[in-house]
């Protein structure tokens, strides 16, 4: 077959091109030949051979275009030639092909982390099926919730488990922290708790024993049989094959080890691993107040979400009356009464990642988009600078016959290229820079784990970037590149063509939307980044810097309970007595952190809540917050003594009416655990932030929340064997956590001590603010860098195709700032279309970012003008260096290359 | 009417003409269209080229180097049986034209 010939003749074009030229070479010889046996002369006969022929090079073409028409070997021709080409001007083709594959890396890991985090759903069998219970608006704030994935109580699950009708299982999980090892060397662990329907409902196989059933919850609270997950068991164990006796010491009980799960399978909670699934265990008191469990099932066929939710709420008034917890109020309990359960999907799992970053996320994306817009904005000029130069050599072929479309394709061949090269470097840019985003998103002691594997839909995603961005700039040349004028063309002695108008408004539209586009990037990350350094600046009203946490546990000391509150405030005496510890209190929450304790209170006739903690004395001092009226907590303040408060001064506005509160008396409402208690208010301390940095974006219309502290000793409920303290030192924390640790181990072999660096658990918070400053600000850089890059080719381009011209003008006596100044001009013009395009669109994309905002309103004048003044600084540098060189044009050499 | 037009005749006359010849190379056949037709028909020889080799990468004809009986190297080409298809084809199309033609000729 002539087509397999063709494919092994592949790469040895020129021989073909041979063949043809000798195929027509023989026929004219042998007209020739003829003509001279009919009796002409020698001259004659190569003269009629040749005009009876017609144009061999005409032939040649069109013989060429017939022969390949079946394309494969004419692309690889065009591939060759491309290539040849980019590799006769490596500035060219570097600087696309980087641009491209920054743009599609950058889009690709952020669609990657998206993915992940969002799009993909569990790899279990069906899970579409999956959904999960929860209460319609979620508790309210009624009872204790453990977990952000916690929904549903216990006695609540209990009930489900006996009537879940559009279900065809179900199944209770939650997913916690535990200690393994023995005490003096422990580490912490991500386990589950899980009912024995998880893994059949979910549809999970052992790889290797069994899994949970629900035989094992009988066992569950004394001689658990646990799962390990599979980078468990590798990392840990060894990847050991199991026995009966395998077995691993958790929270100081022996658990039995009785299989593994499958690799791929990693827990319901995306970004995080679980290492060691337990059966649910039902201690013998339930606290029916406690929030604790999420409940999943898998929908019948025939259900859906609406017939389901339909189904539970009709069912909720019945549950929750029969699972209401003692110790509250008729009127506290009326919340928890009108519960109403839904149903939800969760064929992607639980996620608070994806709560926490999904704006962030698609609004990143959107970032990155603008970035690959510019990017082909400024590749589409590039290709069209080059096209134009290679006018002439296109003109040339089509006069010669080459079809329209052969160089179309060819053109679309060479921008395919480099839009191939861009993606595939892009897809290795991508995998580095995911990796840096879930490095960085990872904290001091929580480690996310995405599995990125570049699935088809990743590769999809940026194949089908650079087909657009090769259909963009591929295009647009080529289709300008077959319609020039031929005759044209090759009149314009040096390949270029003056002049031209409608052509060069193309590009100039290009630089204007990169323009416009970059303000948009260039005031987003400005915004960003002025929000982020207004929240690292912001004043939380108390200590950060120099503050360590010491959670101290002595559960295995042999302590008796009645007496722990007195070992307490001997072991704040030992660390106070460490060297480097300044002051040391303890407390029953830690601010600033995310954690909430709220109380109902009344005082006088006002009913409402108020934040509340228990804290030792020293506290105030410690956290360098000052006591504006009254006193502070003091050692006399004991169980025994009269109860007292500390409240702040929103506290006062809220329950006092704004007039010193000191000696009036706050009570509490009554709650499980905590008895109705009435206390003295006997100080005052100024408004500070409570539980988050940002806190002022939910209290804005209240201002500080209220909030009441009363002794440590005072605390009215049972106190485990766990304390928190607060130390605050002049040495580092990081440090100064070491030290602690090994005096109090020193002391107390069994203890538990975890140290915490206060001020690095704060900023780990504002991960996300620092994300988007951090990231936004790269690519708000990375726009103006292309920006500038664009317009500096544009402007060169423009000099030298009215090079005639500055030469005429030179010649006529126009000065070098004339001619400088008529350059800029041009890039001053397309820079006032762009900004003004640019602070439009920036309006109207702040609004959408203006809750990821601090202390900011998204149309801040101040950023929109350096935005303007850094993009006018940019655009002048990019255009003054050809200006300068045109205006350095010696006149006679201009004219004379004409 | 599928490709009732004239174009298809140098297609044709290339077809029948190897058909009639068995093997041949351009010039011969330009030639053999010549001989045949009394001189009546003159093809530009150029043309004809583009044609060979788009009719080869179809199918219908195949080609090798070979010597002719003046010892000079030149491409031979000979119908496949794709070819021989082709040309019957061709020439149904081309009797329907002449058949057509004629009819209005002939109408008074």
């Amino acid at each position: 077959m002539s087509l397999l010939r063709r494919i092994f003749s592949l790469g040895k074009r020129s021989s073909v091109d041979r063949e043809i030229e000798e195929e027509i070479r023989a026929h004219v010889a042998m007209r020739t030949e003829g003509n001279l046996a009919a009796g002409m002369s020698a001259e004659q006969a190569a003269r009629d051979a040749r005009l009876r022929f017609g144009n061999p090079t005409v032939v040649r073409e069109r013989v060429e275009s017939a022969d390949l028409a079946l394309g494969i070997e004419s692309i690889w021709r065009d591939v060759r030639h491309a290539v040849l080409g980019y590799f006769k001007s490596p500035a060219f083709a570097l600087v696309a092909i980087a641009t491209l594959a920054l743009g599609i890396g950058a889009n690709t890991a952020i669609f990657q982390l998206l993915d992940a985090v969002r799009l993909r759903s569990l790899p279990i069998q069906n899970p579409k099926e999956l959904a999960e219970l929860k209460i319609i608006g979620g508790n309210k704030g009624f009872g204790v919730q453990n977990s952000q994935y916690a929904q549903l109580t216990l006695p609540v699950w209990q009930q489900i488990r006996q009537t879940h009708e559009p279900f065809s299982g179900v199944f209770a999980w939650k997913a916690d922290e535990q200690l393994v090892g023995p005490m003096a060397d422990y580490h912490r662990i991500k386990t589950l708790a899980v009912s024995g329907e998880f893994f059949s409902v979910l549809g999970v196989t052992p790889l290797q024993g069994r899994l949970i059933q629900t035989e094992d919850e009988a066992s569950a609270c004394t001689e658990p049989r646990a799962v390990v997950s599979y980078q468990y068991w590798q990392s840990q164990m060894g990847g050991v094959a199991l026995t009966p006796a395998t077995s691993v010491l958790v929270d100081g009980q022996l658990a039995q080890i009785v299989g593994v799960t499958p690799p791929q399978f990693s827990g319901l909670v995306v970004g995080d691993n679980f290492d060691i699934a337990f059966p649910l265990c039902t201690p013998p008191q339930v606290r029916a107040e406690v929030f604790d469990y999420s409940v999943m099932g898998r929908l019948k066929p025939g259900w859906n979400q609406e017939r389901a939710t339909a189904y539970f709420s009709s069912l909720s008034a019945g549950i929750f009356a029969a699972t209401a917890p003692a110790g509250y109020s008729t009127e506290g309990l009326k919340t928890f009464l009108n519960y109403k359960l839904g149903v939800y999907p969760a064929s992607g799992g639980v996620s608070g990642l994806r709560e926490a970053y999904d704006s962030s996320l698609w609004l990143l994306l959107a970032i990155t988009g603008l970035v690959l817009l510019i990017a082909c904005a400024n590749l589409a000029n590039l290709m069209l600078a080059r096209a134009s130069t290679r006018q002439r050599e296109m003109a040339l072929r089509t006069a010669l016959g080459a079809s329209r479309s052969r160089l179309v394709r060819q053109m679309l061949i060479e921008s395919g290229i480099l839009a191939l090269a861009g993606a595939a470097l892009g897809v290795a840019l991508a995998q580095i820079f995911s990796r840096i985003l879930i490095w960085s998103l990872s904290t001091q002691d929580s480690s996310v784990h995405l599995s990125l594997t570049t699935d088809w839909r990743v590769l999809l995603f940026a194949a089908a970037i650079a087909a657009l961005t090769c259909a963009v700039f591929g295009t647009v040349p080529a289709l300008r590149a077959s319609r020039s004028n031929a005759v044209g063309a090759m009149k314009a002695g040096d390949g270029r063509v003056a002049g031209g108008h409608e052509r060069f408004s193309v590009q100039r539209l290009m630089v204007v939307t990169q323009i416009s586009v970059s303000m948009v990037l260039l005031v987003g990350a400005l915004l960003f980044v002025h929000s982020f350094r207004n929240l690292m600046t912001i004043n939380p009203g108390m200590r950060e810097s120099g503050i360590t946490l010491v959670r101290i546990g002595f559960p295995q000391s042999h302590i008796d309970r009645a007496n722990f509150a007195t070992y307490k405030e001997q072991l704040l005496a030992e660390l106070r007595n460490i060297p480097g510890v300044e002051s040391a209190a303890a407390t029953t929450m830690v601010p600033l952190l995310g954690s909430s304790w709220t109380h109902n209170v009344r005082v006088g006739a006002i009913q409402d809540w108020s934040h509340f903690a228990w804290v030792s004395p020293g506290y105030f001092q410690t956290m360098s917050i000052p006591i504006v009226a009254g006193r502070d907590v003091q050692p006399g303040d004991t169980s025994t003594s009269p109860r007292v408060a500390i409240v702040n001064q929103a506290f006062v506005r809220k329950f006092a009416g704004g007039v010193n509160p000191i000696g009036q008396t706050l009570r509490t409402l009554e709650e499980p655990g905590y008895p109705s208690t009435v206390y003295e208010i006997v100080g005052v301390i100024p408004d500070t932030k409570y539980n988050d940095i940002r806190g002022d974006v939910y209290y804005t219309s209240k201002g500080s929340p209220p909030m009441a502290f009363a002794p440590f000793s005072q605390f009215p409920a049972v106190a485990g064997p766990w304390m928190q303290a607060i130390v605050a030192s002049s040495i580092p924390p990081d440090t100064l956590g070491e030290n602690i640790k090994r005096a109090m181990h020193q002391q107390h072999p069994e203890m538990i001590v975890v140290c915490g660096n206060f001020e690095k658990m704060i900023r780990d918070g504002l991960l996300r603010e620092r994300l988007m400053a951090i990231l936004s600000g790269f690519f708000g850089a990375l726009a103006a860098l292309l920006v500038m890059v664009g317009l500096y080719g544009l402007i060169s381009y423009l000099t030298l195709t009215r090079r005639n011209e500055i030469g005429i003008r030179i010649a006529l006596g126009a000065t070098r700032r004339q001619v400088v100044g008529l350059v800029m001009r041009d890039a001053a013009l397309m820079l006032f279309a762009g900004v003004f395009l640019g602070t439009v669109l920036s309006l109207f994309a702040g609004r959408g970012a203006s809750t990821m905002l601090f202390g900011l309103k998204p149309y801040d004048l101040a950023t929109l003008g350096f935005a303007v003044g850094l993009l006018a600084l940019i655009s002048a540098l990019a255009s003054f260096l050809p200006a300068r060189r045109a205006s350095r044009l010696d006149p006679m050499a201009a004219l004379r290359c004409e | 009417v599928a490709k009732n037009d004239l174009q298809g005749t140098l297609d044709l006359l290339i077809l029948k003409s190897l058909a009639q010849l068995d093997s041949m190379h351009g010039y011969g056949i330009v030639l053999h269209i010549e001989r045949v037709s009394d001189e009546v028909l003159h093809v530009e020889e150029g043309s004809l080229y583009p044609a060979l080799h788009r009719m080869e990468q179809s199918g219908w004809v195949r080609s090798e180097w070979a010597f002719t009986e003046t010892n000079r190297r030149a491409k031979f080409y000979a119908l496949t049986a794709a070819g021989r298809k082709q040309l019957a084809v061709t020439e149904k199309n081309f009797e329907q034209i002449v058949k057509g033609v004629q009819a209005i000729l002939r109408f008074a």
